[in-house]
């Protein structure tokens, strides 16, 4: 167990501005997934919470631990490496998943498939 | 002093992502489709991680950054599995 108090001022506040900015950012994306119109606008929005909001959260803690424990703390790589790999990957599956439903469908809002051999039996 | 700061703004921080976390349910409740659903899951799995790094820094352990691995894990599977299930209506071919 490690006292807060051990960490000097400086480091109390490059922490508090990282995992602030990170949490901020996480909040913006997550408002734009509620108020966004339609799905594909939608896909984007959690993306900023993914990207920039992991990566200073994970930052902030990265200098709390390297603080207080007197050596580097870097196992908040792992987090990040992960989530930057399988976001895209999940994402992509969704919106395509998601583009095609709206294909079987026949709406409107999604263009037409550009492969000729596309027919609704994917 | 630096425990104060520290005090009140992982607090601050803790309370943003709650609220993102609210919006991420509202997203999951209104829908309108099972996709906008599965999205809102996967932003809430995202949101649940960065608050468990955040109690992690709050309470100097590194158990917290075991358990956010856990989930960011299994909040990947999670949602290409329900993906895959949109898609061709089964999960494993």
């Amino acid at each position: 167990m490690i006292e807060a108090a051990d960490v000097p001022v400086w480091a109390a506040i490059l922490v508090s501005v990282l995992v602030l900015a990170g949490a901020l950012l996480t909040l913006v994306g997550c408002i734009g997934l509620a108020r966004f119109e339609s799905f594909y606008q939608r896909v984007h929005a959690p993306t900023i919470g993914t990207s920039f909001g992991t990566i200073l959260l994970l930052l902030g803690s990265i200098v709390y631990f390297t603080v207080t424990s007197q050596r580097l703390a870097v196992h908040e790589v792992l987090i990040f490496v992960f989530v930057s790999v399988t976001t895209p990957v999940t994402l992509m599956l969704l919106a395509r998943a998601a583009l095609y439903r709206d294909r079987a469908e026949g709406n409107d809002n999604v263009p037409p498939s550009a492969d000729p051999e596309y027919t609704d039996q994917a | 002093m630096s425990a104060t700061i520290l005090f009140w703004s992982i607090l601050a921080a803790q309370v943003l992502l709650a609220l993102a976390m609210v919006a991420c349910v509202y997203r999951m409740i209104q829908g309108p489709r099972a996709q906008d659903r599965i999205l809102g899951l996967d932003a809430l799995y995202v949101c649940a991680m960065l608050m468990l790094v955040a109690f992690g820094i709050r309470t100097g352990t590194t158990v917290y950054f075991e358990v956010a691995l856990i989930i960011g894990l299994l909040g990947f599977v999670g949602t290409v599995a329900l993906a895959k299930f949109l898609m061709r209506g089964e999960v494993i071919e």
